[in-house]
């Protein structure tokens, strides 16, 4: 017997003891040596077969040359390929007649929605709610047209851009250089006229003229626009840039120029129609 | 005496090989018919079949984990109720508390998996290689063609029965039908081989060779176990008192003096010189029959499944010398201490039912009920409305303030059906649905739809003015006019 012994046993303890309870030194189970040597096996195997021992910037690539980037990009290349047919039909199809197709619909819209995230939301919003200067895209006024093909090709060559010939391009005049202060005090008075803001019914009827000489060209005789120019309505509710009387002077004097990239030439056929299709249910479209 | 001088030991030990002997009695026979059901439960619920109409599954039990739905013949769980499996979860628990308390580790002894796989192996064993002195035999003898044939009849056997297991698991995944003819045509999903694959190896391993250091070893439950009885619970005990001092069985008490003698001699540990022995003959059958491998008689100990084999065993023995059975048996501690006084012991009723086990009893049923009132209270449509928070209103070109609901509506229903969605509210407010002209949407059987509701205020009106308005987005059954409302909020102008 050792001094470590239990007296009750004779089984040999660890000689560690915490208050008056001692811990036997028994053998671990042969099972657990077996096991023990098994993952010590599986661990040489998996350093030889997979990224393992750190270099000074990689790591061992291993017999395998498992990379986890390249089975994302599997991963990616296996989902485009997968779905590569309802992208192609996507492409093809008749945007105004996709309601048809509610399966094709339906992916146009998860589709889209994942693209508006990616390329749209950094200026319309993650909720496509919009900003000065970016045009909401829930409420129903369009500036170029709000019909689904009218978006679509709106989102493929973009707005004032100078990389698309076929972009849509309109410039409104500064009319700082052309007015003096206080025609532009008046034709303003006259617009918030138009949409039954407050204003000066003097002013505004002085500006009346102004903005039949100046304003109707584009923006119609009675107010309200042009999707063709893209001239805003400026008879509603929904003002790009502020309808108050100090924004709407500085629109008039140094103009506005809102400028939106050619997506067609960045994203595919496929993805432009998803995004069009996205942003057209979103309670706006029609 | 240094430690150096000691012969060094052994830092790990290879299993001492256990080898149950055949046994009869009430307990075996309890735990054969626990083990047909048992398994029979097992082997058999996913082939039964249950009409749900043509576009749900009609296996009855069948956890559908791709399509997010849980069917138990009458009852389909979806994944918003996932509570009612919590609730189980809760009962099992408690469950094993209450069985825990009243009748210590009856689970581990008769239920358990890996106990009725075992005793199923050993089974095969048994019926393959003979009874524990043949099989010790075997084991011991060199190699022969005769081991072999034995040997690998065994492992054939026993790999059968771990592929039927690990093959029955996936069966409640899937159509089981459907599964077995692609399982066998190689035309089944990897996953679907790979666990059988799995559950086949830790069968057979766990079956057939690591048996009771799984649950000496890896289960946590003997640890949780011990820490759960008490002096009342109802666990296997010999009745030390009574058997002890062991000895030979004798017919006579002239001859216990002499026995007892010549063991002395042999400088064998038994009876004092001239005691009279207990009823304990020392025949080892309550060891040999162990499937742990323990000798009851050391006390109640980690390793016991409170099998009760060890009392078939021994009251075999004691009808067969004349003496009273239950030598070893199903008592209680403080039985023990009353036995020992030679007080009668307390009846088993007043060990079960005692404030500790009514508490787990009423808090299991509680819960039990509460889960069935639950199940028969789940509205058969359930909706839920999620007001759109970005942006928190929209503003119309003529000043009209429109909010977006996103109504998810659940159909339950083995067919396709219309759901018409409306509005309640004090406010005059208007409602329409995104791509419906009559604020009506198809949800196909058995699936969520996600509606795009709009609610509108005209421009001069109060809600479109104030904070928030109160409402109620109600949804309807166009067949049974069962309907469903969630109250939401309308946001206005004045945020």
């Amino acid at each position: 017997m050792s001094k470590h012994d239990d007296e009750f046993e004779g089984v040999p303890t660890t000689g560690h003891e915490w208050d008056g309870i001692r811990e036997y030194d028994k053998p671990m189970p042969r099972w657990w040596l077996l096991t023990f040597y098994a993952t010590i096996i599986w661990a040489i195997g998996f350093t030889i077969l997979y990224p393992a021992w750190p270099r000074v910037l990689t790591a061992t690539p291993g017999v395998l040359k498992f990379s986890s980037r390249q089975v994302l990009q599997q991963e990616l290349d296996n989902a485009e390929a997968a779905n590569a047919v309802i992208n192609s039909e996507l492409a093809a199809a008749d945007l105004t007649k996709i309601g048809e197709t509610p399966e094709l619909q339906q992916y146009a819209i998860s589709k889209g929605a994942a693209v508006f995230r990616t390329w749209c939301a950094q200026c319309h919003g993650s909720g496509a709610q919009g900003a000065k200067g970016f045009p909401s895209l829930l409420d129903d006024d369009w500036l170029w047209g709000g019909t689904i093909q009218d978006i679509d090709y709106t989102v493929t060559h973009g707005i004032r851009n100078e990389t698309d010939p076929d972009a849509r391009f309109s410039q409104m005049p500064a009319f700082g250089e052309i007015l003096s202060g206080e025609e532009i005090d008046d034709v303003v008075n006259y617009v918030m006229s138009l949409s039954n803001e407050p204003h000066d019914a003097d002013k505004a009827k002085a500006g009346a003229t102004i903005f039949a000489d100046n304003c109707a060209s584009c923006h119609g005789e009675d107010g309200k626009g042009s999707h063709d120019v893209g001239a805003p309505n400026l008879t509603d509710a929904v003002w790009l840039y502020g309808g108050d009387h100090d924004t709407l002077v500085q629109t008039v004097t140094n103009a506005r120029f809102g400028v939106m990239p050619a997506w067609g030439q960045r994203l595919s056929k496929a993805d432009v129609a998803a995004a069009a299709t996205y942003v057209h249910q979103l309670g706006g479209g029609q | 005496m240094s430690v150096s001088e000691q012969p060094p030991q052994n830092l790990y030990a290879a299993r001492e090989p256990i080898f149950p002997k055949r046994v009869s009695g009430n307990f075996r026979n309890l735990k054969w018919a626990i083990m047909v059901v048992t398994l029979g439960i097992y082997y058999i619920t996913p082939w039964i079949r249950w009409d749900r109409g043509p576009e749900l599954p009609n296996q009855a039990v069948l956890v559908d984990l791709a399509g997010r739905r849980f069917f138990f013949f009458w009852i389909e769980l979806w994944p918003h109720e996932f509570y009612f499996v919590a609730g189980l979860l809760i009962m099992a628990g408690l469950g094993l508390f209450l069985f825990t308390s009243a009748l210590g580790r009856v689970w581990c002894g008769y239920t358990c998996p890996q106990t009725v796989w075992t005793d199923l192996f050993i089974l095969v064993e048994r019926w393959v290689e003979g009874d524990r002195n043949a099989r010790i035999r075997l084991l011991r003898q060199k190699w022969d063609a005769r081991k072999a044939r034995l040997r690998l009849t065994k492992w054939t056997i026993w790999v059968l029965i771990a592929v039927a297991t690990g093959g029955a698991w996936v069966f409640y995944f899937a159509d089981a039908p459907t599964l077995l003819h692609d399982l066998v045509t190689f035309q089944a999903p990897a996953a679907a081989y790979m666990t059988v694959g799995i559950l086949t190896a830790t069968t057979f391993v766990f079956g057939g060779f690591m048996r009771e250091q799984v649950c000496t070893y890896m289960c946590p439950w003997p640890r949780i176990q011990a820490a759960m009885m008490d002096e009342d619970t109802i666990t296997i005990a010999y009745r030390e008192w009574r058997g002890e001092p062991r000895g030979k069985h004798r017919k006579s008490h002239e001859r216990v003096a002499a026995e007892t003698w010549t063991a002395t001699a042999k400088g064998q540990a038994t009876a004092p010189e001239g005691a009279h022995l207990g009823d304990c003959i020392d025949c080892n059958a309550c060891v040999n029959v162990c499937p742990m491998g323990i000798d009851i008689r050391d006390g109640q100990q980690l390793e016991c499944i409170t099998c009760g084999l060890c009392i078939d065993a021994c009251n075999e023995i004691m009808d067969k010398i004349g003496k009273p059975r239950n030598l070893i048996g199903y008592m209680a501690l403080t039985d023990e201490q009353r036995e020992r006084a030679g007080e009668p012991p307390i009846p088993v009723w007043k060990h079960i039912i005692r404030v500790r086990t009514l508490m787990y009893t009423v808090l299991w049923a509680g819960i039990g009920i509460g889960l069935v009132v639950a199940l028969f209270l789940r509205p058969d449509l359930s909706i839920s409305v999620a007001p759109v928070r970005n942006p928190l209103y929209v503003m119309m070109s003529d000043g009209t303030i429109r909010n977006t609901y996103d109504v998810r509506i659940r159909n339950k229903h083995g067919e396709d059906r219309d759901f018409a969605i409306s509005l309640t509210s004090d406010a005059p407010l208007r409602l329409s649905v995104e791509g419906s002209a009559n604020a009506t949407v198809d949800v196909p059987a058995n699936s969520t739809k996600l509606a795009r509701v709009y609610v509108m205020a005209d421009p001069q009106s109060q809600a479109a003015h104030r904070a928030v308005t109160p409402g109620w987005i109600w949804v309807e059954d166009t067949v049974s006019h069962e309907r469903a409302g969630e109250k939401t909020v309308f946001n206005g102008k004045a945020q």
